[in-house]
């Protein structure tokens, strides 16, 4: 395929549908935040109801997340960072883009692995995914490595869509740019402060008691 | 008085040498005598005149590019004190001492400074970046520009090709064939001419091509280092804007 289209469908998937996603997953895990157990399991329970929610996943997530990854780590392969000599905002958000996407992938292939694979393989159930998480926010090394995941996606998201708009041409001047710089920011802003909310809601102790598996593995060890 | 000190005063410089294209750089230090209103070039023409290094030993002398020394041809681009400029407008009153002098080795240096910029004419051929008015007949006047238009389209036509645009990218590189910031602003402005406009699809058509302007990373200190002030980053918008349209119009028209 010429590069002109594999940029240009690499940009558009970015926004449509990943970025939708990941606002989606915000509020889904803020249900824990605001209601606990109950409200995240509500939410769990009503996409997982979805009609065809395979081929959603599939046609939505997973495919669209795979080409963006993997062309994504080719765009980051290609740039040579140069912010020692052009010590400029935009040229460390260039570098940031890259270093965050990087991260952000690696932490997406991690926590599926952890939660929708182990579904999928039978080992936990929907009910449980949140005792999986409780599980992770509550080992310190686990909780600082998701907090950088979920920080470095919530850059990746809002800086990406300040470039997407460059890349298609809707913000063209210096004013628009910066205009649409200073929104992406504070949507960064908002988008982090609500993952990292939800993610302390987690280490709440209901969530404990979501996992049986937890128990399990503790009588054995005691 | 005055002028005894100002003969004592030396102006200093590290020179990042290289003696042929394919053998390994080297950096040499020089001192010469300070004189008032001195620049890069000139600095460099006292160096020729003696080629001397710091230490004393003789050497072969600093090669370099210029011509216009009025900072409108391009060919003096080097990266001074870190930043890619022309040489002819650098002058030493503004610059930290010792002055750091490399070539712009984003392309291949032919020696020491003088570096080959023909990849850029290269990608202005690729764009199309002329407007065609030759027939077989007379094809009379063409249509007229609006002021407004040429005010804006003006400051385009002040690129001269200088490479610090290409030089500042960090798309531009060996792993990519990116044309660069320079030769998308000259497609916006050839098709903002209205007889360029008549071949504008073969200029956007070539920009979508490989190495187009799809290698854009939107790093923007093309726009920072533009010695011209040309607006880079709005042309390579206002094309990502003009490619886009015309990718569905490819898709959806005709």
């Amino acid at each position: 395929m010429k590069g002109y289209y594999a940029r240009k469908i690499h940009s558009l998937l970015g926004v449509i549908p990943l970025s939708f996603f990941i606002l989606e997953h915000l509020v889904t895990n803020f249900g824990a935040f605001e209601g606990g157990l109950a409200k995240f399991n509500e939410g769990v329970a009503f996409l997982n109801n979805l009609p065809l929610v395979f081929f959603m996943e599939l046609l939505l997530i997973w495919l669209p997340l795979l080409y963006h990854g993997v062309f994504g780590l080719y765009i980051a392969y290609q740039s040579k960072p140069n912010t020692g000599s052009y010590n400029y905002e935009r040229n460390w958000r260039f570098l940031f883009q890259r270093i965050s996407g990087v991260i952000t992938f690696m932490f997406i292939i991690w926590h599926v692995f952890e939660t929708r694979v182990q579904v999928a393989l039978g080992n936990v159930t929907h009910e449980e995914l949140g005792g999986i998480i409780h599980a992770v926010v509550m080992n310190p090394l686990t909780f600082t490595l998701y907090l950088v995941g979920i920080i470095s996606t919530a850059f990746h998201f809002s800086n990406g869509i300040w470039s997407f708009l460059v890349s298609w041409g809707i913000t063209v001047g210096p004013r628009a740019q910066r205009v649409s710089s200073i929104m992406c920011m504070g949507l960064f802003a908002v988008v982090s402060v609500l993952f990292v909310l939800s993610l302390i809601a987690f280490r709440n102790v209901e969530f404990a008691t979501a996992l049986n598996v937890i128990d399990s593995l503790k009588t054995v060890l005691s | 008085m005055a002028e005894t000190s100002a003969l004592k005063k030396n102006v200093k410089f590290i020179i990042t040498r290289q003696d042929a294209p394919d053998s390994k750089p080297y950096t040499e230090e020089f001192e010469i005598p300070y004189r008032p209103n001195m620049n890069v070039i000139s600095s460099l023409m006292e160096i020729q005149r003696n080629p001397v290094t710091s230490e004393g030993k003789g050497i072969a002398p600093v090669c370099w590019d210029s011509n216009c020394l009025e900072e409108v041809c391009g060919a003096c681009s080097m990266v001074i004190n870190g930043k890619p400029r022309q040489a002819c407008a650098a002058l030493i009153e503004n610059l930290e001492q010792p002055i750091r002098l490399q070539p712009m080795s984003t392309f291949p240096v032919v020696r020491d400074l003088v570096i080959d910029r023909s990849r850029m004419f290269k990608a202005l051929k690729r764009v199309k970046a002329w407007i065609p008015i030759d027939g077989t007949y007379d094809l009379g006047p063409g249509p007229r520009m609006p002021e407004k238009k040429r005010q804006w389209a003006y400051e385009l036509s002040k690129c001269m090709t200088c490479g610090v645009c290409l030089e500042a990218c960090p798309n531009v590189n060996e792993k990519t064939d990116f044309i660069g910031p320079a030769a998308i602003s000259q497609v916006r402005l050839f098709n903002a001419h209205p007889t360029g406009d008549m071949n504008a699809d073969e200029r956007l058509e070539m920009l979508m091509e490989d190495g187009g302007i799809d290698g854009c990373g939107n790093s923007q200190n093309c726009v920072r280092s533009c010695p011209k002030g040309i607006p880079l980053t709005t042309s390579i918008a206002e094309m990502n804007k003009d490619t886009t349209k015309h990718m569905f119009k490819r898709w959806l028209g005709v």
